[in-house]
């Protein structure tokens, strides 16, 4: 524990500490471009030179040298402010005074260290650098006269996306920062780049002279794109999110998001359902919400009531559903909207039990049959910096490029059972073995004969458990809880063959088998849940309701309220809320909170956030399987009904996965 | 003057050829297996006793250096030697003679050196523009394989020691000791940050060191003929013989192996046959490769030829490359070519150097022409200053120099060219 002194401050380190976390540990603020947390360390913006002692007579990186004991460190000294003068007004000489129409104007690095910074004049007189913009895919905007050489998105790309498609050509002055053959980068973490850019030549391609960041409304939210419950930020202007950027929450996605978390919010305002409508003559046509209920109470469900929750839907929307079929003596309820009849008799064997930033950590993993760059992308760089620690990987399914090493061993669920020897010896040897479940599994019946791993494995130890399901559904882990699952799955919905049906959201649901039932569609979108309903009542999204959430970790999560639904459309809670009293069900609870409150009292896990921590107890299943498994996500682009109503994600999916090409309109 | 006897390199001029077998015959491979039986730690005090300083240009002492590689490699991380025989310092072209006439002293060198410092394996990095000189090479490291003197029990001396040749691709920068492990192991030519050092980390993370052909090529004649023979010659702390690489405005160019701390005006008119038009005509002289400060002919003159003799005269011996110039020579211009070299070659990694040397030639071709103001003189140092000392290699620093130099000595020169131009006090317009 190296001690040394800040600008006569005494600070202590832990060994290994850079100079500038010392400096920041002694509450000095240190200027930097290329340096940043959750990067390797480059050391080339030397924004952040400081004076050392003992040392050579010259000003040091601060972030790339090591801190020592005794060392005096100066950060306010003549020197240092010269040195920074100096590298500030290198890095001006050639950057455009663009910024008034500059996307970045207003959160730009280079904008406020240069205030902070810089001399405030130029004594350039030459002409300044012109560099052609490059083409980077539909997610980021070049404009690369911007560009300050800092690479982090080269070492963004290479180290925590795992796609080495961005890099720098040519050398000195001419140094140009490319993507390779200047195509779209195929990685669906590329938008992170645009974050990290300090400047603004990477800028947010669909968000482009949209809006000020001083514009914007910013609440916390959480992401319902997939199961990991990745924090975010909802920017709103007006009635409109704008775009989504992630929070940091080191638990769950340190601070990056996927593509379709961060894009996927320009479907929010296409194919919106805004009004109620009913089913006459085999056409759907704009009804009110009182003919929307009569049609519904004229159904004359009685018990014969059943609900299916969709796959982004809030425990507040799942949990007024369940009170009103209880209050209407049903207990119908299911969230595996494709047919999955796994067992759930304990939680905690459908739980990723060794937690998300938990699985970094594990030095062995079998992954089956799940294809974790699309099912859960911040899951999969977590893997890989378990690779890069020196894990090994083994998966059972089809080959795919999972961005790091990994051992196929064949496409055969049998091999669960007698798995080769070089994985049960890894296994041996491993401190924290982990087994990574899919959903491709779980759909193949692979639960009984992966929770029969456990033991041979050892995936239970003291204070580790390396069993793993990773969900695809923010629902999922959260209708679970409420106990939105059957026995047989869906299949027993069918065979109860209910009058009356609620879809809450739920768009992946085969129709056809409820032929009889009155079908209530309680959603957002015109997806293939509204066309196939008999009554539509429009619902919020994600960003229009305050929810709680939890992911594939059994994580429970708080999300706000941006803006409000468009048109006719209510909160889910409170349109059940509204409909019960018409069925003559009236539901105990008028506001959000008591319907908080009475959640809590019947699951109190769901009024706690942080890990629900399931105890574990595995259940005893037929452990036989085989067969070869299939990804469930077919399109990453398109899982959802928003993601399907997003122009930014459309082209995503044409672009990156089926080789369409653009062309770009002239600026 | 340095006596016939005492000069190691006997075919620096190609008089005769440079295959192994002429090489025996000038001593190189001669009983090479006992000179490695006086075991590497031994090897490493002769040569620090030698007084061998690297001929690179930091002029760092050759034993140290050795000495700080790992006494027992760990396994699986192995100690390598890496020549450096990227030669592109402008003036500089001592190691391709060295190469192309006598390439087994580099080999048997880099045996020598690498047992001393227990490496696995030697890489020569050669210049990319080197092109029959890496032809001469690489039938050389055969020729030794041949021979049984490379590869398992090298020279029959019991050690295995490998010797690969590795050809750049044309870039100064890699002439850089990280930039050259760098490039080495495939990625673009860019300087590391140190620390680590080499010596800690280098090549594929494992310790190395990164020395230049001169120093290695040297290292088997200073143990054959003794540490104290060697540390005869030349001056305290400046110890040995050099090769010096005379060019310019002399009237007979030439490299030649003098004693260290010879004098100016005795390394030129003995083996440069004089300065073109007498010691009269004399304007400057940038004693060691492009990146030194010139020094203006009245402090050179009589100045010894070593690394102590020139920093005091506030430039330095670098590569010992004597580029002479007379006063026919625009010595604006001269600079000014020297700062658009550095511009060309700047990797691009780090901020001052990246954007500094661009902005330095281009000013520095205005005031060859004349137009610019006096006072941009003055901001074209205080740029330079703002270069210097603040990149992470020493590219920065070299590009500062010579227009530090130039404008240190030949500053009424620069501005009488504004005012000729009449530009002094013309207003500009700034970029927008």
């Amino acid at each position: 524990m190296p001690k040394l002194t800040v600008d006569g401050i005494e600070v202590e380190v832990p060994a290994g500490a850079t100079v500038l976390q010392a400096c920041e540990a002694a509450g000095k603020e240190i200027p930097r471009f290329c340096y940043h947390e959750r990067l390797s360390i480059a050391g080339n913006c030397r924004m952040c030179l400081v004076e050392v002692k003992p040392g050579p007579p010259k000003p040091q990186a601060s972030c790339a040298l090591p801190a020592a004991d005794k060392q005096e460190v100066f950060t306010q000294s003549p020197m240092v402010k010269k040195a920074r003068e100096g590298v500030m007004e290198f890095l001006l000489i050639n950057h455009p005074l663009d910024c008034p129409i500059c996307d970045q104007g207003g959160e730009c690095d280079l904008q406020d260290q240069s205030v902070a910074y810089g001399k405030g004049q130029s004594r350039f007189i030459e002409n300044k650098r012109a560099v052609t913009d490059k083409y980077m895919g539909p997610i980021v905007k070049t404009t690369m006269t911007r560009c300050i050489q800092c690479t982090r998105c080269v070492r963004f790309a290479e180290e925590v996306s795992g796609i080495e498609e961005i890099g720098a050509i040519y050398r000195g002055e001419n140094m140009q920062i490319t993507s390779y053959l200047e195509q779209a980068v195929t990685s669906e973490l590329s938008g992170n780049v645009v974050d990290l850019c300090p400047v603004g030549a990477l800028t947010s391609k669909p968000y482009a002279f949209e809006a000020r960041p001083w514009e914007l409304k910013k609440t916390p939210g959480i992401d319902v794109m997939d199961a990991v419950g990745t924090n975010v930020r909802f920017d709103s202007r007006g009635r409109q999110v704008l775009r989504v950027l992630p929070r940091i929450n080191e638990d769950v996605n340190e601070e990056w998001a996927s593509d379709k978390t961060r894009h996927a919010v320009d479907g929010l305002v296409r194919r919106r359902l805004d009004k109620p409508f009913v089913r006459r003559k085999g056409k759907l046509v704009e009804a009110s919400w009182q003919e929307a209920f009569a049609a519904i109470k004229a159904a004359k469900a009685g018990s014969s009531v059943a609900a299916i929750a969709g796959d982004q839907l809030d425990c507040e929307t799942m949990y007024a559903a369940k009170a009103l079929l209880a209050a209407m003596g049903s207990s119908l309820l299911e969230g595996r909207q494709t047919g999955m009849d796994y067992d759930v008799s304990s939680l905690a064997a459908v739980n990723f039990n060794s937690s998300i930033a938990g699985i970094e950590t594990a030095d062995a993993i079998l992954l089956v049959g799940s294809n974790l760059r699309w099912e859960a992308p911040l899951i999969n760089t977590r893997v890989r910096k378990a690779v890069k620690r020196g894990a090994r990987v083994f998966a059972i399914g089809e080959e795919l490029n999972l961005t790091y090493p990994v051992q196929w061993l064949g496409n055969d669920l049998g091999l669960l059972g007698k798995l080769p020897e070089a994985v049960t010896e890894a296994f041996a040897k491993a401190e924290r073995p982990a087994l990574i479940v899919g959903g491709g599994a779980l759909k193949a019946g692979a639960q009984g004969a992966t929770l029969a791993l456990v033991k041979p494995l050892g995936l239970i130890k003291q204070d580790w458990n390396g069993y793993n399901v990773v969900h695809l559904a923010a629902a999922r882990m959260g209708g679970l809880m409420l106990g939105y699952a059957q026995k047989g799955g869906i299949a027993d919905i069918v065979a109860a063959a209910p009058k009356l049906l609620f879809l809450l959201g739920a768009d992946d649901v085969d129709l056809t088998a409820f032929d009889k039932s009155l079908k209530v569609y309680v959603g957002h979108h015109g997806d293939a849940g509204a066309a196939g309903a008999d009554v539509v009542l429009p619902g919020a999204a994600y960003t229009e309701k305050p929810g709680t959430y939890v992911n594939t970790e059994g994580r429970v999560q708080f999300s706000d309220r941006a803006v409000f639904p468009p048109g006719d459309a209510r909160e889910d809670w409170a349109i059940l809320r509204a409909l019960s009293e018409v069925l003559g069900h009236k539901l105990p609870f008028d506001s959000l909170d008591q319907l908080r409150a009475a959640m809590t009292a019947e699951v109190p896990a769901l009024g706690v956030g942080g890990l629900a921590g399931y105890a574990w107890s595995a259940p005893k299943l037929p452990a036989k399987a085989s067969g070869p498994v299939g990804y469930p996500i077919k399109d990453f682009y398109l899982t959802n009904p928003i993601a399907r109503a997003s122009d930014t994600m459309q082209r995503c999916s044409a672009e990156l996965l089926h080789g369409q090409s653009f062309a770009e309109a002239a600026e | 003057m340095l006596d016939d006897k005492d000069r190691i390199f006997t075919n620096v001029y190609g008089f005769q050829p440079w295959n192994l077998e002429a090489a025996r015959k000038r001593g190189d491979w001669d009983d090479t297996k006992a000179l490695l039986a006086r075991g590497p730690d031994q090897i490493i005090e002769d040569i620090k006793a030698s007084g061998l300083r690297g001929r690179g240009g930091a002029g760092f002492p050759t034993g140290m250096k050795w000495s700080f590689m790992p006494k027992e490699p760990k396994p699986g991380r192995p100690s390598f030697l890496v020549i450096n025989a990227d030669e592109s310092e402008p003036g500089s072209c001592k190691d391709r003679e060295i190469i192309r006439h006598d390439p087994h002293k580099l080999i048997e060198g880099a045996l020598v050196a690498g047992f001393a410092m227990r490496a696995r394996a030697a890489y020569i990095y050669i210049r990319g523009e080197f092109i029959y000189e890496a032809k001469v090479l690489f039938a050389a490291v055969e020729e030794a394989y041949a021979a049984g003197l490379l590869g398992k029990n090298a020279a029959g001396s019991g050690y295995d020691f490998d010797v690969f040749v590795h050809r750049g691709a044309g870039a100064y920068i890699c002439g850089e000791e990280t930039a050259q492990i760098e490039s080495l192991e495939g990625k673009k030519g860019q300087p590391r940050l140190k620390p680590p050092f080499p010596a800690g980390a280098g090549l594929y993370g494992c310790p190395t060191t990164v020395n230049n052909v001169e120093s290695i090529a040297v290292a088997p004649t200073i143990l054959r003929r003794g540490a104290a023979w060697f540390a005869g010659i030349g001056r305290e702390g400046n110890k040995g013989t050099k090769l010096f690489q005379i060019s310019g405005h002399v009237n007979k160019p030439c490299v030649v192996e003098e004693a260290m701390g010879i004098s100016f005006r005795e390394l030129i008119d003995r083996h440069a046959g004089g300065i073109r038009g007498g010691w009269d005509n004399l304007l400057a002289v940038i004693p060691g490769g492009s990146s030194v400060p010139l020094v203006p002919a009245a402090q050179i003159m009589d100045a010894p030829m070593d690394f102590d003799g020139l920093k005091a005269l506030g430039s330095g011996l670098g590569t010992a490359a004597v580029i002479v110039m007379d006063k026919s020579t625009d010595i604006v211009r001269a600079i000014s070519r020297l700062s658009y070299f550095y511009k060309h070659e700047s990797c691009g990694q780090c901020t001052p150097c990246r954007e500094g040397t661009g902005w330095m030639w281009r000013v520095m071709e205005r005031l060859r022409t004349g137009e610019a103001r006096v006072d941009e003189i003055d901001t074209l140092l205080d740029v330079t200053k703002q270069v210097e000392g603040h990149t992470i290699c020493a590219l920065g620093d070299a590009a500062a120099w010579p227009i530090q130099g130039l404008l240190r000595h030949f500053r009424p020169e620069v501005e009488r060219r504004i005012r000729e131009r009449g530009n002094d006090g013309a207003m500009m317009e700034a970029a927008e």
